[in-house]
């Protein structure tokens, strides 16, 4: 597919029961602008080696799963600035999502929308955590409490990075999820200093969601080939601990004990929650292969 | 908005600003700030008080006879208004008479509230919104400070936070203790 061709998606080559003229009144003109989605990208033209590439994949599906998790709760908050703040997080994490998985995508001539919609569930490498059901709040700020620690340690880290794109999205991400990471806490606080319900129900979901923590610090092959590029996930443990050791001493709460899952986000192996977030995800955009408006 | 050859161009407050030479400062040569003028005077989307000069989203602008480069960085990584901004420049240089125009973006470095002019401080508090009343360093230390929001409005320094995140990515929610007024406070980043 060359830079400058457009195709021009009507009801002709998606013809279906409705007719021509009902499709093309329902969605306008929809087409795919293959050199508008170039441009729209950030990123410095770099090209990202294999292994560079399968690092920013598994941080940007990360991002974007979360992403599209949080987004679940714009207008079903207990309060309207908690829907704008979902949203906002949602907002930033998309960004992120962008960013990552563009600079992936430059290793094998995908777009972020390639990356994102047409991918198979055992192509995305997000951890468990992500997937977990947060439609209960509780879960969701338990969540989040997690993992916006981890990510705070994880760009942190990345503000040193040997590979000058991981660099310049970490330098964005880390101010960003700092915020994430304030949010969370204020949360967990106010839950677990609330009443006997808010602070049975928070001890209750902070357990639900430890087992998916181990998987964020795992180290595996990957990288002993990214040396001075990715920090090695364990290395993040010991300020992820530290932080949640004194959030938890001023929640008054025990560290939750539940058991570590047998994650295998990182291999594509994933729980039984991916297939829907997927189908929510995608389905849109392989039913109007190269919409927009 | 007329932008002849601005007297002042403060790109940066504070006198040990980190910004790179290169980059946020309008260019010498005559053809390039030409470019760098037209750009300057589109308006952010989501706060329109605001130029991108005045909010550190223009980075640098270049010029070849016909042919004008611009660059920006986004606010934050997620903000949707950066390409609206990009059509916005690329519009106004095309109606200016360059016949091939490029807006790129950058990541790195980071953009960051210090970056945002005195003069775009001024304005964003006449039109409703309390700056950023610190540097970003204020919020990175080990010991994070808590710092007093003044009103837009009335002045006081009795204002509480409703919401640390608000209309846009940028923005929180604050309500003013003494008029009683709510308003946005544009996060320091």
């Amino acid at each position: 597919m060359s830079a400058e061709q457009e195709l021009t998606h009507d009801a002709g080559v998606h013809g279906d029961a409705h007719g021509a003229d009902a499709h093309v009144d329902v969605h306008g003109e929809v087409s795919l602008d293959v050199t508008e989605l170039d441009v729209e990208l950030p990123g410095s033209g770099r090209v990202a080696t294999p292994d560079v590439a399968e690092y920013a994949m598994r941080l940007g599906d990360d991002s974007l799963i979360l992403s599209q998790q949080l987004a679940w709760w714009v207008s079903r908050a207990p309060e309207l600035e908690e829907d704008l703040a979902l949203g906002n997080l949602a907002l930033d994490l998309l960004g992120h999502a962008r960013a990552l998985l563009h600079f992936a995508g430059t290793a094998t001539g995908r777009s972020e929308d390639d990356l994102a919609y047409w991918r198979d569930e055992p192509e995305f490498l997000n951890c468990w955590l992500v997937e977990q059901p947060g439609t209960d709040f509780g879960d969701m700020i338990a969540r989040q409490l997690f993992f916006s620690l981890y990510q705070t340690q994880l760009y942190t880290a990345l503000l040193s990075s040997g590979d000058e794109s991981l660099a310049a999205i970490a330098a964005k991400a880390e101010r960003e999820v700092r915020y994430h990471q304030d949010h969370a806490v204020q949360w967990v606080l106010r839950l677990a200093g609330g009443t006997d319900e808010s602070r049975s129900r928070v001890i209750v979901s902070l357990n639900e969601m430890w087992p998916y923590v181990e998987e964020l610090f795992t180290d595996d092959a990957l990288f002993d080939r990214l040396e001075g590029i990715a920090p090695k996930p364990s290395t993040l443990r010991a300020g992820f601990d530290e932080t949640l050791a004194v959030v938890l001493a001023e929640a008054e709460l025990e560290l939750p004990t539940a058991k570590p899952a047998m994650a295998g986000g990182r291999q594509g192996r994933h729980s039984t929650q991916m297939g829907y977030i997927l189908a929510e995800l995608q389905w849109l955009a392989r039913r109007h292969p190269g919409a927009k408006w | 908005m007329a932008r002849e050859a601005s007297p002042r161009r403060e790109v940066v407050s504070g006198v040990t600003a980190p910004t790179p030479a290169a980059t946020g400062v309008r260019p010498s040569d005559e053809a390039s700030a030409r470019v760098w003028d037209l750009a300057a005077t589109i308006l952010d989307p989501e706060v329109p008080a605001l130029t991108i000069e005045d909010l550190g989203v223009l980075r640098e602008a270049h010029a070849d006879g016909k042919r004008a480069h611009v660059v920006l960085t986004p606010t934050y990584s997620g903000c949707p208004a950066i390409d609206q901004m990009r059509d916005d420049v690329a519009s106004a240089l095309r109606e200016a008479g360059y016949d091939d125009v490029e807006v790129s973006y950058t990541l790195a470095p980071a953009w960051t509230t210090d970056w945002m002019t005195e003069a775009g401080k001024r304005k964003l508090e006449d039109y409703g919104i309390a700056p950023p009343q610190a540097r970003s360093d204020a919020i990175r230390g080990p010991i994070p400070v808590t710092l007093g929001v003044k009103c837009p409005r009335c002045h006081s320094l009795h204002t509480r936070e409703v919401a640390k995140f608000g209309s846009t990515s940028c923005k929180a929610l604050y309500q003013c203790q003494k008029c009683l007024e709510p308003f946005d406070y544009f996060k320091i980043h």
